[in-house]
Parts: C-alpha cells; sequence; structure tokens
C-alpha cells in the first residue's frame, strides 16, 4: 500500500502522530500476551481458594484479561497456588510441558515459593522451582488477593520488559 | 453429654434394653429377664474384683459415673468372646469418662463383631481409628459410639512393633477401610482381613513408614 | 443390549471439578461406570509428623491448613482437645466469640460449596454470588484477625483478639443481608428444572449404609439421622440456643442440597441468638500456664465442623509436644463412600455426586 505523508493536512498529521506508536514487532507480541494472560486452574491447597476469590465478582481478575483456563494446552501462564507434594511433582512438570511456549510460572504463596510452613514435612517439595523455571514469586501464606493480583502485574511488566530491551530478568 | 447415669448396672441395662426396638412382648420379657441376670452376675463379679483391687490403696475419689457402662462392656466381652479377650480397662478422666478397654488382639475380630452387633452396647458408628507408634509397641485406637444411646467407648489394640498387624475391623465397619489404610500407609501395620490394603497417602514406591519415630526421612532439608 | 469397549478414564488430579488435586480412576462401559478407585495423596503434607515436634500454639496454624474453607472449626477442636485435657475453663465472651465465628465460618463454608456446586454443575453465576457474599465475613475475619484464610485466632483457653469496636454491628448488619440473599439464591437456583433434574434421585444412599460408612454432617443427615453433634452431644455454649437441625428424607443429592442452605438459615437464626446474649465485658483469655503441658494420656474430641464430625484424638505423654496427633477428617471418611455410589451412574453424575459430598482435599490428605 502506498501511503505518503505529503497528501495529508497539517491537522491529520497531527492526529496520526498522537495515535501511532512505532515499535518492534516483539514489543506488539509481549503487549497483547501480556494483556490475556490465561492461567491454568491448578489449585492445590489453601491458596486456591483465594485464587478462586480473586477470580470471583470482588476482584474480578477478567479485568486485567486474565480468564482462568482448565486445559494446559490453552493457557500461558501457570499459577502454582498451593502445597507441591512429592507425589504431586512429577504431574505438575508434565502439565507445565504440555502447556504452549511462550509460558509463565507464577509461584503463589510460601508453599510454592520455598516450602513455607510445610519445610519439615517429609512429604513436601521445598518450592517449585525445582521442578519448574518460575517468573514471580508471590509471598503469603495465603497471599492476599490484592497481591496476586500485583503478581500478575509484575508478570506483564516482566513480559514488556524482556521484549523491549531482549534481556532475561531471570535466568532460566 | 455426661447425665447422671444410675449407678448400678442392672438399671442401665434395663434402659438399654427398652431402648432396642422389641420384636414381641414375650421375647422382650425374656430378653429382659436374661439382661437383669446377666448383669447382676457381672455387677457381683466386677463389685469383687474392684473390691479387691481397692483393697491396698485408699481411693477418695467417687467411681466415675461411666463406670457401670465400663463394666457392662468387660462383662459381655468376657463372657461372649473369651475371658482374657480383655487385657486391661480403665475409664479415661481427661476425656469426658471415656469407657476404654484394651482387647487382647487375637480376639480383636470377635469383639468387634460383639460391640457392634450386641443388643445392649449397638456401637454401630465408628468415629475414628487411629494407630499410636508407643516406641515399645503399636497401638490400634478405635473411637466408637451408639447412635441410639449416645454412649461412646474407646477399644485399643496392641501389637508389636515389628511385623505388627491387627486383625481388620472393614467387614463389621466400613469406616475402618481408608483409616485402616492410612494407618498402614504411615504405620506400618498390617491388617489382614482388610479387602484392599496399599498405599493410600504416600506414592506406592515409598519406602518406610512416615509416621513411625525412628522414621529417617531421606532429604537433608527436613 | 449393545456393548462397548472397556474404557480407562483417568479424572484429576488436575481437573477444575474434582475440587483440588484428587484422582479419581473410573472404568466405563459406554458412558456408565462399572468401577471406579478413588486415588489421593497427592497434598499429604504431614501435618501429623509435623505436629509432634511443635508445641500446642504452634499446630493452631497447621489446623487452618486442613480444611482451609473453615478454618475456625479447625482451631477450634484443636484448642478444645487441649483444653478437655487440662480441665481449663474459658472465659464466656471468649467462648462467645469463638461460637460466632464458627457460625459465620459455617455460612462462609456453605456459601463455597454452594457456588462451586453449581459451577461443577454447569451454572457459573451462582459463584459469583456466592463469593460475592462470602466476601463480606471474610473482610470480618480480617477485621477480627488480620488473615482472610487462615486465621489461627484461637488460643488454648480464649482467643487472641478481642473484637474490635464496631465489629458485633457488623455481624448483625450481615444476619439480614444474608437471609435477604439466600432468598435471592433459591429464587435463582433452587426452583430451577434442569438443575432439579441432575440432582434429584442422584447419589442415594440409606441410613444403615450411611452409619456403616461413618458419613457425618449433611452427608448422615439427609438419610434422616438425627446426629448433628451441635444438638446430640452439644459443646461450647450450643445448648443455649435454639436451631434446628434439618433433616433429608431421600439422601440423594437434593437432599444434601437442601440440609445446606437449610443450615445457612439456622446459623444466621444462633449467630442473632449469640449476638443479642453476647456479654458487654469479660476476658478474652482464661487462666493459662506459661507452658502449656496437658497431663500424660489421651483424649478424642469432636465437633461438628460444615463438613461433618471432625475429631482431634491427642496422645500426651506431659510434654508440651503431643506424642501423636490425628485428626479425623470429615471430609476423608465421607468420601469412602464414593466408589460405592458411582458404580452404575453415569460421567456426568460423578461429578454431581462427589460435589455434593463437598470434600476439601486438605482435608483429605491432611
Amino acid at each position: 500500500m502506498e501511503f505518503s505523508l505529503e497528501s495529508i493536512s497539517i491537522e491529520e498529521r497531527k492526529e496520526l502522530e498522537r495515535n501511532v506508536f512505532m515499535g518492534t514487532l516483539e514489543q506488539l507480541k509481549a503487549w497483547a500476551r501480556s494483556n490475556s494472560l490465561w492461567p491454568l486452574t491448578f489449585g492445590l491447597a489453601c491458596c486456591a481458594i483465594e485464587m478462586m476469590g480473586t477470580g470471583a465478582s470482588h476482584y474480578d481478575l477478567d479485568r486485567f484479561g486474565v480468564m482462568f483456563r482448565t486445559s494446559p494446552r490453552q493457557s500461558d501462564v501457570m499459577i502454582v497456588a498451593g502445597t507441591v507434594t512429592k507425589k504431586m511433582g512429577p504431574l505438575l512438570r508434565r502439565l507445565y510441558d504440555q502447556m504452549p511456549e511462550p509460558k509463565w510460572v507464577i509461584a503463589m504463596g510460601s508453599c510454592a515459593t520455598a516450602g513455607g510452613p510445610y519445610i519439615k514435612s517429609y512429604a513436601v517439595i521445598k518450592g517449585v522451582d525445582q521442578i519448574v523455571p518460575v517468573d514471580v514469586y508471590i509471598p503469603g501464606c495465603p497471599p492476599n488477593p490484592a497481591a496476586l493480583i500485583y503478581g500478575i502485574n509484575k508478570l506483564q511488566e516482566k513480559i514488556r520488559y524482556e521484549a523491549k530491551t531482549g534481556k532475561r530478568v531471570t535466568g532460566r | 453429654m455426661s447425665e447422671e447415669r444410675k449407678e448400678e448396672g442392672k438399671a442401665l441395662t434395663d434402659e438399654e434394653v427398652e431402648a432396642a426396638p422389641p420384636a414381641d412382648a414375650e421375647r422382650e420379657a425374656k430378653l429382659k429377664a436374661a439382661a437383669e441376670a446377666r448383669a447382676a452376675r457381672a455387677a457381683a463379679k466386677e463389685k469383687a474384683d474392684a473390691e479387691a483391687a481397692e483393697a491396698e490403696p485408699p481411693k477418695p475419689k467417687p467411681p466415675s459415673p461411666k463406670q457401670p457402662e465400663l463394666d457392662a462392656i468387660i462383662a459381655l466381652l468376657k463372657r461372649e468372646v473369651a475371658d482374657e479377650a480383655v487385657e486391661d480397662a480403665y475409664v479415661n478422666e481427661l476425656n469426658g469418662d471415656m469407657p476404654t478397654v484394651i482387647v487382647n488382639n487375637t480376639h480383636w475380630r470377635a469383639a468387634a463383631e460383639l460391640l457392634k452387633r450386641h443388643k445392649q452396647l449397638q456401637f454401630d458408628y465408628l468415629r475414628n481409628v487411629s494407630g499410636v507408634d508407643y516406641e515399645t509397641h503399636m497401638e490400634v485406637v478405635y473411637h466408637m459410639v451408639s447412635l441410639s444411646s449416645k454412649r461412646e467407648a474407646a477399644v485399643k489394640v496392641k501389637t508389636e512393633r515389628e511385623d505388627s498387624s491387627v486383625y481388620s475391623a472393614t467387614p463389621v465397619w466400613a469406616t475402618a477401610n481408608w483409616n485402616e489404610r492410612e494407618i498402614y500407609d504411615l504405620l506400618g501395620i498390617d491388617f489382614p482381613g482388610h479387602p484392599d490394603l496399599r498405599r493410600i497417602m504416600m506414592p506406592d514406591d515409598w519406602v518406610g513408614h512416615p509416621l513411625r519415630k525412628d522414621y529417617e526421612p531421606l532429604d537433608s532439608e527436613v | 443390549m449393545i456393548r462397548t469397549e472397556e474404557l480407562l478414564l483417568n479424572v484429576g488430579p488436575q481437573h477444575p471439578s474434582t475440587h483440588g488435586v484428587f484422582r479419581i480412576v473410573v472404568k466405563l462401559d459406554g458412558e456408565v461406570i462399572t468401577e471406579a478407585t478413588p486415588v489421593m495423596g497427592y497434598l499429604h503434607r504431614g501435618t501429623e509428623k509435623i505436629a509432634e515436634n511443635l508445641n500446642f500454639t504452634q499446630i493452631i496454624p497447621y489446623t487452618d491448613r486442613m480444611d482451609y474453607v473453615s478454618a475456625m472449626t479447625n482451631n477450634y477442636v484443636l484448642v478444645h482437645a487441649v483444653e478437655t485435657m487440662m480441665g481449663l475453663e474459658v472465659p464466656l465472651r471468649a467462648e462467645f466469640l469463638r461460637l460466632i465465628v464458627m457460625e459465620l465460618q459455617r455460612v462462609a463454608s456453605h456459601l463455597v460449596w454452594w457456588g462451586t456446586y453449581l459451577l461443577d454443575i454447569g451454572a457459573m453465576s451462582p459463584f459469583l454470588y456466592a463469593f460475592r457474599d462470602r466476601e463480606i465475613i471474610i473482610d470480618l475475619f480480617n477485621e477480627l484477625c488480620g488473615a482472610r484464610l487462615t486465621y489461627n485466632y484461637m488460643r488454648v483457653g480464649g482467643v487472641k483478639w478481642d473484637a474490635p469496636p464496631g465489629w458485633m454491628d457488623k455481624v448483625r448488619d450481615f444476619i439480614p443481608y444474608m437471609e435477604n440473599k439466600l432468598q435471592e439464591y433459591d429464587n435463582l437456583v433452587s426452583g430451577n428444572e434442569i438443575f432439579l433434574a441432575r440432582i434429584k434421585g442422584i447419589g442415594q444412599y440409606d441410613a444403615a449404609t450411611a452409619i456403616d460408612y461413618g458419613l457425618s454432617g449433611a452427608n448422615l443427615r439427609c438419610t434422616g439421622v438425627d446426629w448433628d453433634l451441635r444438638k446430640a452431644e452439644p459443646y461450647s455454649l450450643y445448648n443455649q440456643f435454639e436451631f434446628d437441625v434439618p433433616l433429608g428424607k431421600k439422601g440423594d443429592c437434593y437432599d444434601r442440597y437442601r440440609i445446606r442452605m437449610e443450615e445457612i438459615r439456622q446459623s444466621l437464626r444462633i449467630l442473632k441468638q449469640a449476638l443479642q446474649q453476647f456479654p458487654e465485658g469479660g476476658e478474652t483469655m482464661g487462666k493459662v500456664p506459661r507452658v502449656i503441658r496437658p497431663p500424660a494420656g489421651e483424649v478424642y474430641v469432636r465437633i461438628e465442623s460444615p463438613r461433618g464430625e471432625i475429631g482431634c484424638h491427642i496422645v500426651s505423654k506431659g510434654k508440651a509436644e503431643p506424642y501423636r496427633l490425628k485428626f479425623r477428617r470429615p471430609s476423608f471418611v465421607n468420601l469412602q463412600i464414593l466408589p460405592k455410589l458411582l458404580v452404575g451412574e453415569t460421567m456426568t453424575n460423578l461429578i454431581t455426586i462427589l460435589g455434593g459430598i463437598d470434600i476439601v482435599v486438605g482435608e483429605v490428605d491432611c
């Protein structure tokens, strides 16, 4: 398509400058991805109730384009909400492998971060980062819904930052 | 729940018989007479036993209101199952005077049947099964209640620490099924007669029984 | 009759309708289940072992995380067990506060059940309604003890915090609000033809089976057995209040649904009376020794949680830590009947029946 800036009036040109953004394709993709994060409903324990609460009417995660999917094949972020036990670990990895690229992981709550109150348990994996790479850790037992929303915002920020600078925020 | 119980075993058994649904008047009368005679015998025997036991230590405390209940259970177990079926029995005062009976392991199966089915006891609702590792021996504790008369009892069965096994109560109370599987998984007590004794909480290839006192977890962090 | 090839289908552990990480392996003949094997332990965290190395005050937070939908009743069963062993007196004000939070928790827990159950069956909006109203209770708890889900509110001998000024009024305002909302729920769902067709006559069992399997809570009462521990073996202050125990007749999912909805109403009724009788002043902590050391011996106490009879069996050797701590978890015991109920049902009814039992996997696995 031919497009010459000379053929348009000055007013139209000013209007265009206000409405057209320049950027790379990577940034465009990151913008789209970060605003439609579809998490896998991966409720494991107590944090799952808070995650449900965040998705429900009061906190309304849909505002951020975050819609829970029940299949790993349709989701791009896994919110690990709860204690990961040694029996669950291999299954968690399998679900992660089933998710299409690009994919991110949020470790919600202290159990998923580092074992939390169950650090001394014989049956619990001390931190989900031993099995899958984690992008955002949210502290709390369980984290407040506001904290989960903040964590999701941080992930969005990370996705955009990585696309813009080409740098990795955390090494994988 | 601890209403004033009648002090005599006899009066108590009368109550129970009345609570049980009567088939017909004649049978009821017969049952009543039999129960009275039984209870009287039991009471007499227990009295003698108790007197013998209490001869040396002076006991300032009055006997617990649940003592007759316990005596009735002991008498029945001794008469219907075997004399040595009851190893020990006491009223657990910490727990609102819970009648507690320690049943001999070899007689547990028959005792369980009796506890559930006998008209006088009717412990039809098994509340809880827990396993305890006492380091010298293992113990399985059954807490039961009769929904009709609201009477409770705790029954303990002792077993050795190595090769421990207690007869399964699952054929008697279906509640015991998963509870026993859990005890098998976490404490390593075998339950012969259980329909499906597998690990329930831990993965199938797990080594060891975590709730045992000598369990050494493999990960260094623990 | 056409026979199809036998199909082995694995539902869970990651399944949106299993309420957590619960797995069930079903053998199917066409769409009809011929055999069902539940597999659990995906959330087994070893609470009982951890508790053996902690003192009793430190164990309270772990009870929160067991049945995380009704943490207050779990708190209560532990502190009640220790108080029973030590023969401690709880001040009246503390006991009232405990009772009020337990009943609020029952309402909140039933709301979670109601929302998720309908979500399982295929209705999306009730979930949003239920969580909207539950949020009010959560805010009340948040104000009371600073946590939304895991409260750690009760202590041996009393409660940690007194109610902040104005809190009681908020609870008072909540009761008529909730009563109105219940009416709204009933209008929205309870008479819905599709809903009724999905739950009436499904998952039926009789009283003898329920007792044999040791079911408790609404799962037992739906068969007509009048056994609510608040009435049958009253603990706390429940014998001071007037309330009814709703009973079912048929023992199907519909009866369980009705009972739980009615239990919310009865809880509100108890709350109303409790707020009227709430003592003006008084302590919130009784006289408790500095180190809580129950005498050697053992105790089993049980209370009525929203899911049924939750019990706590403590074996003490006179130390500050329990020698053995075992929880009788209602979800774990109630779930045992599931394989029996599923045989002969269709695959769609699996979710209806499982949801109707009302399990929390944190409690099943402990």
